[in-house]
């Protein structure tokens, strides 16, 4: 690859050691500032009115009530945002339709779920803004609705867009793909897409054994602890100043001067501290609303949404119904592989689609593949990107089959994997050739893990399962100021979404530099300090941030030699740069001791002012994510409930910067895989409402529902990055859904097709069986 | 002109004050010891009071006293305050699993045993315990005190047997028979910080020769509100514990479940478990009496 920061082997003083977290002590005692904890003077309060129905058309709507009562200053609805062609631009991991984007922030012709915003009220207090909300009259005509995505598929099914047709998009690697012609009618089905690669039909035909199952997965929320929060600001004179939790405010920016007509130099965004995002903090939903009622009332308005708001009219991940077929040869080698997936998108079109059917298969190097997949409109808040969007749907259903495939073949579901793996040099369907990755290595390690070979009791059983993701790079900066006493202050634009990216740009820096990690301050620089950076997505920030805070270290330290030529006055080429120093490169250059970064910084007003680096890249050469995951349960037969006895990720991080931030991640999206597995579910009444919208019902799991997640980091360096570094956030939330069905199975016998995993369905099969 | 109404908050210091200000006072008046539920419910838009009084600076509300083997429990004393209470855990150690269970250890810190029965959730975890243990409310009034056993206290989801001018002053538990003990297990999809699906709380009485003299069982979210389910208990009085004898106790259980299906569980599913924890709860009082 052209555009990319080739690895460099070398050894590594701060890189791969564990300091202090930065952000950890304002986190520990309250001071951490996060969305709701900004107050601006003279604010006033805003409040969202939202769609009782899952399916209406608005047939008018009456603030005047609301208005009437004393402290309510504005009232707004669709008819104040000016419409939006529809086109599709990328943002986030998703694709955005701005004519649904403005529709998504509130309502115009009709309400397509339940919780979507139609009125937004500004008032003195929030207890008027929430009162005035019910004085607000909506003439609602009740539509029929529909929740279900195969529901939603079939023909004659209630539609929500009446002008949607199908979008074909075939994609076959090394030729053309047959064209398909779209459907006549409109329907749910927004696009189908397929992969295809070699010759599925011949492929099957030199099967020796071939399993084919149906999966059915249910919708689940990201469930970050903070609830969308903003506070904007607007001028007289048209400037717009917006506090805002996301995972990208440059994205957020973008979105903001888009649906509000503002020029994006008009707009800044000012980051606050994240309360977790995972995806579902991409998109923008209250802020056009602040920003308008501002515009309207002349004072800041602040709008926090209550943990209802959140699940009711934000986005959770998509429902997924799954179809797999894989063909294996007598060794277990595998000959074909077919798939479709069938993708909810809720209320408007784009679920990661695009993912899914990407990291389906991916993973294994299979000749004759073939992936279609379906997004779905239903009744149900849009969709949101949710931690490697739509690949833990897929996976379920695949990594499942694999389970079946090799118990059928007597083989160890390991030694399937590792037979079938993909490596160095592997022709993907989708397009890419792998460089060199780590899979090979996750499932050997799995394989020789203690773990693995812990022996069970009754009732228990273990399952294994792995995971793909492709990690992406995009648009970065960074800002890197050497401070007068020799520390460095760095400015970042890529969001720090609690991983600790902060800390591990610090320690790219300081390696760079020769000095302690300590020494580097980092600070997320608002959108007017520094050009455009992606949402932290994708497992990019510490990836694509790294890269850009190393490039500019490396221009500073490039400065810092030419000050040390000036000071020593001798050519540029006889100084180098060693563990903190500028040199002189050898003896013959003249006996000057050292200068420190210290030392340099001191005297560069005399030599030239003020030292700094900074890096504006499209970042490339993200490393392909890879993880294997081993899971013990324990199955209570009377009461059909599902306890994890142990949890085993091992997973490929190219280089881990800060170990113990590694292990988080790799902990964290394995909790998160196991509340997918489990628990956790969207559960709509007959009436289209959502019943559970609170964390009561909402089970994410709690500290003593899982163990101590065990980890084990596999390091093979992504060849793009100068330490090694890969993605690493994705990748651990996929295989668990599968590795805890197939260690049920173990447990019991029955091999379970639907998430989630909960005691109710489980001691139904036991009780069937 | 409609204008926001403005709540008001009383904090009396005496029983009487308290039950003036409720018998006085027009409007929606709601009482507030720990707040878990109140305020949650203010904060949902479920309540909307126009008078809040906060019982915890009346000291009596705050006792938490033995006499002559009876113990009292005012009805603002906190879970954390019950649960550190060793001796009152050793007599009564099935209310203390009851009590455990309400929400996490920074919600016990404030939230009240009282609390919990006055909300009268069909799936309170305290209530089937205090019923199995016993236990009765104790009421102030204008007119005087009474008391009343926790089962006939409650009435249904929300509701009590408290009328509008009277306050739940504390609970009271009957002297504890020597060779007995209790216990309350409830099932939930998670281990914590979760509600139950189905409760069981039990007390049994066993005689030296180890025959059950005495029991007394209550399930929770399995009706309106807890059981008091009688036939179990008659399933174990005057026997000794044998397999064959929970199978009977375990029907009864079963048998006397009325549930719903709803979003916490089917009616099968509930049925089914409800004897599982039964039947863990009694072999879990019986290990307590050896």
């Amino acid at each position: 690859m052209s555009d990319t920061v080739a690895y460099e082997e070398k050894k590594l003083k701060i890189i791969g050691t564990r300091p202090i977290r930065p952000d950890g002590v304002d986190k520990v005692t309250g001071r951490a500032r996060y969305g709701a904890d900004i107050n601006l003077p003279g604010q006033l309060f805003g409040s969202v009115y939202r769609s009782p129905y899952p399916h209406a058309i608005i047939k008018s709507i009456d603030v005047s009530a609301a208005l009437a009562i004393p402290g309510v200053k504005a009232a707004i609805t669709g008819d104040d945002f000016e419409d939006m062609p529809s086109q599709f631009i990328p943002v986030g991991e998703m694709v955005v339709n701005f004519r649904d984007m403005t529709r998504n922030v509130i309502a115009r012709e009709k309400a397509l779920y339940d919780g979507h915003p139609i009125v937004a009220i500004a008032a003195i207090s929030e207890s008027i803004a929430k009162e005035a909300l019910k004085h607000i009259k909506v003439d609602f005509e009740i539509l029929p609705h529909v929740i279900d995505v195969v529901e939603a598929m079939k023909p004659g099914a209630t539609l929500l867009h009446e002008e949607q047709y199908t979008l074909i998009e075939r994609k076959r690697l090394g030729s053309e793909p047959t064209t398909e012609s779209p459907p006549k009618e409109p329907s749910n089905i927004a696009k189908r897409l397929t992969w295809e690669k070699g010759d599925i039909e011949n492929g099957f035909s030199k099967a020796h054994i071939i399993i084919e199952k149906e999966f059915n997965t249910k919708p689940v929320h990201q469930g970050y602890i903070e609830p969308h929060a903003t506070v904007a600001t607007c001028t007289e004179d048209g400037q717009v100043e917006v506090y805002t939790c996301s995972q990208g405010h440059f994205v957020i920016r973008s979105q903001c001067a888009k649906l509000l007509g503002i020029e994006v130099s008009k707009i800044k965004v000012i980051p606050t501290e994240l309360g977790g995002g995972f995806g579902g903090k991409n998109n923008v939903y209250l802020e056009p609303l602040a920003i308008m009622l501002s515009k309207i009332v002349h004072r800041p308005v602040k709008m926090v949404m209550s943990r209802n708001e959140v699940f009711r009219a934000t986005g959770p991940s998509p429902a997924g119904h799954v179809k797999v077929k894989i063909g294996c040869d007598k060794n277990g080698n595998i000959v074909a592989a077919d798939a479709q997936i069938d993708m909810q998108s809720g209320a408007f079109p784009g679920s990661p689609l695009p993912q899914a059917t990407i990291t389906c298969f991916t993973r294994y190097d299979i000749e004759n593949v073939r992936v279609i997949g379906h997004d779905v409109t239903t009744n149900r808040p849009k969709v949101a990107a949710y931690r490697a969007p739509g690949a833990p749907i897929a996976a379920f259903g695949v990594e499942s089959v694999m389970d079946e495939l090799a118990e059928k073949l007597s083989i160890d579901p390991l030694d399937l994997r590792i037979m079938n793996a993909a490596k160095e040099g592997t022709q993907t369907y989708y397009g890419v050739t792998f460089p060199q990755i780590g899979f090979l290595e996750t499932l050997k390690r799995a394989k020789a893990h203690k773990n693995y070979n812990i022996p069970l009791e009754k009732n228990q059983g273990r399952g294994v399962a792995t995971g793909f993701w492709m990690n992406i790079g995009n648009d970065t900066t960074s800002s890197l100021n050497v401070n007068d006493d020799g520390t460095i202050a760095l400015t970042i634009g890529t969001i720090d979404v609690a991983g600790g990216s902060r800390s591990s740009l610090a320690m790219m820096v300081a390696e760079e530099f020769g000095i302690d990690s300590d020494k580097v301050r980092v600070t997320t620089g608002d959108t007017s300090q520094l050009g455009f950076n992606f949402v932290t997505a994708g497992s990019r920030g510490t990836f694509a941030g790294g890269i850009v805070a190393i490039l500019a270290a490396r221009k500073a330290i490039e400065e810092c030699k030419i000050r040390a030529a000036k000071t020593w006055n001798v050519p540029l080429d006889e100084v180098v740069w060693e563990d903190g120093y500028a040199r002189p490169a050898s003896s013959n250059v003249g006996g000057f001791d050292p200068l420190s970064l210290a030392d340099i910084a001191k005297n560069a007003t005399k030599t030239g002012g003020p030292i700094a680096g900074h890096s504006e890249k499209n970042v490339q050469g993200a490393g392909p994510g890879f993880g294997t995951q081993i899971v013990d349960v324990e199955v209570d037969k009377e009461t059909g409930s599902v306890k994890i006895l142990r949890h085993t990720v091992i997973q490929d991080a190219g280089k881990a910067i800060h170990p113990a931030y590694v292990e988080g991640q790799y902990q964290g999206g394995a909790v998160q895989g196991i509340g997918w597995a489990l628990n956790e579910e969207y559960i709509y009444g007959d009436d289209g409402k959502l019943q559970n919208t609170g964390f009561l019902d909402y089970r994410v799991p709690v500290a003593s529902d899982v163990p101590f997640i065990d980890t084990d980091i596999v390091e093979v360096p992504n060849p793009y990055h100068p330490y090694g570094v890969r993605g690493i956030g994705e990748v651990p939330i996929i295989p668990p859904t599968a590795a805890i069905a197939n260690a049920v199975y173990k447990a019991t016998g029955i091999r379970f097709n639907s998430l989630p995993l909960s005691p109710p369905k489980v001691l139904a099969a036991i009780t069937k069986k | 002109m409609k204008r926001v109404k403005k709540m008001q908050y009383e904090s009396p210091k005496s029983i009487d004050d308290a039950i003036s200000l409720i018998s006085n006072s027009p409007g929606n008046v709601r009482l507030l010891a720990g707040g878990t539920d109140l305020l949650v419910q203010m904060q949902s838009q479920v309540a909307d009071p126009d008078l809040v009084i906060d019982i915890k600076n009346i000291k009596e509300m705050k006792e938490f006293k033995k006499e002559d083997g009876v113990y009292t429990v005012g009805a603002a004393v906190t879970g954390m305050e019950i649960i550190e209470h060793e001796e009152f855990g050793s007599d009564w150690p099935g209310v203390v699993d009851g009590v455990k269970l309400i929400g996490s250890i920074q919600i016990k810190g404030r939230a009240s045993m009282g609390g919990n029965l006055c909300n009268a959730s069909p799936a309170a975890d305290s209530i089937p315990a205090m019923i199995a243990s016993g236990a009765s409310a104790v009421i102030a009034g204008p007119n005087g005190r009474r008391e009343v056993l926790v089962e006939d206290f409650i009435k249904g989801p929300g509701k009590t047997s408290l009328k509008s001018n009277e306050i739940l002053l504390s609970v009271k538990f009957p002297i504890k028979k020597p060779n007995s003990s209790g216990a309350y297990l409830r099932f939930t999809p998670r281990t914590e910080m979760d509600i139950a699906v189905v409760g069981v709380g039990i007390n049994v009485t066993m005689s030296d020769s180890g025959i059950c003299e005495e029991a007394k069982v209550s399930i929770g979210a399995v009706a309106e509100k807890a059981l008091v389910v009688e036939d179990a208990a008659t399933a174990l009085v005057g026997n000794k514990i044998t397999d064959e004898i929970i199978e009977n106790f375990i029907s009864k259980v079963r048998a006397s479940a009325r549930p719903i299906n709803d979003k916490r569980g089917t009616v099968d599913f509930r049925i089914q478990v409800i004897g599982v924890i039964a039947k863990r709860a009694l072999k879990m009082a019986l290990e307590r009496i050896r």
